[in-house]
């Protein structure tokens, strides 16, 4: 699959909540040939600070458009947030290998997500594509489960129930739906449910990655985690972001980001 | 105007000055998409040595003001697996392909190394990675002592005429010193500079941020460092000169070339524009016209002092 670098236009740049932007890209390639789970590299500047690019998962996709939903957490997404409608981003992508989900017409396994914080990002982009395949199927539903500090940091809880999904909630403060990490929420959830045939995919935190990955291994389900990993090149050159596989490391900006839970080694 | 940019690394034409540093171009297969591979002057592949290795622990890498940390430790598939699975994409570049190799224990593995690269018609010429600061054999790096540096680049002078090129280290009291080894032990050329030993750390956990501590730092930060090596082993060697450091433009490689590299490396900007490099032929090009010169040849080591 082809990787493109482009100037791509800021076609709106909005505030969600808190520190949580969503920026809106004119950047036809890319939206073309993107996957759930893939990330573009952006530089968020012209001059050498910050010096390397920030690699962002894909929330969504639509004709020519592409969009990011992320969170200020330094200096780079600080700048990222003062660029404007009409303003360009040299963009690079789609990068990564993203999420295995069944395609229309194959049997649906049942699909679970789990997302916590910002990890909602490039699931949204996912659900849409596994409520395709549900349209056409039985009434199963894609179950969702989001994770936040409290009630004020959820976020795309209505995102997911527009496409047609089941949301679960899990507040670290109990301010909106199970109170605890979502990882004991999903816990919770295989214990009163028939679990097998589910796949789960989960984005967020590592400790909460881990938790799933512990909970689907124990259980012997099926979980692909995205990981959010430090990069340098994001296309494969420079060996910065390896993790540990039971297949040795792996590039989590090629093999990965998304990894199969069975196969890393924490 | 018609301008002429090669220049010459001993025995090996190159169609243009702009080459690519190891260990920040992959295989060259991760760039194809976004450049045309085959108007580099030079390809220096990723280090490889003779067995497979997993290198360092990550996190590997960090960014660092006007330049970047990495130890990697020299993660290669090993000699075979890169002849079997890497090489055949840049045979068939038809442009030289420079393979970078490097010992783990003793520096006889060098002579393993280049006497099986020395078979392939398609090696170009061998770089000598004798200054990788991630990677410490037991006495310390060989490029930062000039008897051992003369001692392995005359053995492996012994049995190859491919053009050798050293790669040295700017961890060093006097890089001149170890330039003129290099050339009396029959190295072709040298190129200068790798990365300098660096650290940076996280107060807040009071860790280093890269795994193994010291790591090794790049980018523009070092240039003005580089660039005064690159002066520095000019005036003491004959030999030509492959200089590196933070090179990000056609500016920046030409400050390389004045004070007497005739090529040039970009290494960590092709992280930031996988296209730097081609970029930066273009600008010399324009440079050249600009300013009337026919020949790049006539900048190397032009500096007016």
């Amino acid at each position: 699959m082809k990787t493109f670098q482009l100037k791509a236009k800021i076609l709106a740049q909005t505030k969600i909540k808190g520190n949580c932007w969503h920026c809106e890209l004119n950047a036809p390639q890319v939206a073309r040939s993107s996957l759930p789970g893939q990330f573009i590299n952006i530089r968020v500047g012209d001059n050498l600070d910050p010096f390397l690019r920030r690699p962002i998962s894909i929330h969504s996709v639509s004709g020519t458009k592409a969009s990011i939903l992320y969170e200020v957490v330094g200096k780079a997404t600080e700048i990222l947030t003062q660029k404007k409608k009409g303003d360009f981003l040299d963009v690079i992508g789609p990068l990564g290998s993203g999420f295995n989900y069944p395609k229309p017409k194959t049997q649906n396994p049942k699909p679970i997500l789990v997302a916590g914080g910002m990890g909602v990002a490039p699931l949204i982009f996912l659900a849409g594509k596994l409520t395709e395949v549900e349209s056409k199927k039985s009434k199963v539903k894609t179950l969702v489960l989001i994770g936040a500090k409290s009630k004020e940091h959820l976020l795309c809880v209505q995102e997911f129930k527009k496409l047609g999904c089941a949301v679960k909630i899990a507040t670290d403060d109990g301010s909106a739906g199970f109170k605890g990490k979502v990882s004991d929420l999903l816990k919770y959830l295989l214990s009163t449910i028939d679990y097998r045939l589910s796949t789960i995919y989960a984005c967020g935190p590592k400790p909460m990655l881990k938790a799933v990955a512990d909970i689907s291994n124990e259980r012997q389900i099926s979980a692909q985690l995205s990981l959010e990993e430090h990069m340098s090149c994001g296309i494969g050159a420079c060996l910065g972001c390896v993790v540990k596989t039971k297949d040795g490391l792996k590039r989590a900006c090629k093999e990965g980001p998304v990894f199969l839970a069975k196969d890393l080694v924490w | 105007m018609k301008t002429n940019l090669s220049v010459e690394l001993g025995k090996l034409k190159l169609n243009n000055p702009v080459m690519v540093a190891s260990g920040t171009f992959g295989y060259a297969e991760e760039f194809r998409d976004f450049m045309d591979l085959k108007k580099l002057g030079a390809i220096v592949t990723k280090t490889i040595t003779l067995k497979p290795r997993k290198g360092n622990p990550s996190p590997r890498t960090c960014e660092t003001t006007g330049g970047m940390l990495n130890s990697i430790g020299l993660e290669n598939p090993g000699l075979e697996n890169f002849i079997k699975d890497k090489l055949p994409f840049l045979k068939k570049l038809s442009i030289p392909i420079i393979i970078s190799v490097a010992s783990e224990e003793e520096p006889e593995e060098f002579l393993e190394l280049v006497s099986r690269l020395n078979k392939i018609a398609e090696v170009a010429a061998i770089e000598l990675n004798i200054s990788c600061p991630n990677v410490q054999g037991k006495d310390g790096l060989i490029a930062q002592d000039p008897e051992s540096t003369y001692r392995i680049v005359q053995e492996v002078r012994k049995i190859t005429d491919k053009t050798l090129i050293t790669k040295l280290s700017p961890n060093v009291t006097s890089i001149g010193k170890v330039a003129k080894s290099a050339e009396e032990a029959g190295s072709d050329a040298v190129s200068l500079i790798n990365t300098l030993s660096g650290m940076s750390i996280d107060v807040q956990r009071r860790k280093p941020k890269i795994a193994s501590g010291v790591a090794g730092l790049s980018g523009p930060a070092i240039r003005p460092v580089a660039v005064r090596m690159v002066w520095e082993v000019f005036k003491k060697v004959k030999i030509p000169i492959i200089g590196m450091g933070g090179i990000m433009d056609a500016d920046s490689a030409l400050e390389f070339i004045i004070v007497g590299a005739s090529a040039v490396s970009v290494g960590t900007a092709n992280f930031i524009n996988p296209k730097t490099s081609l970029e930066i032929l273009s600008g010399l090009k324009e440079y050249l016209i600009r300013n009337k010169i026919t020949e790049i040849k006539e900048l190397i080591g032009s500096l007016k002092v």
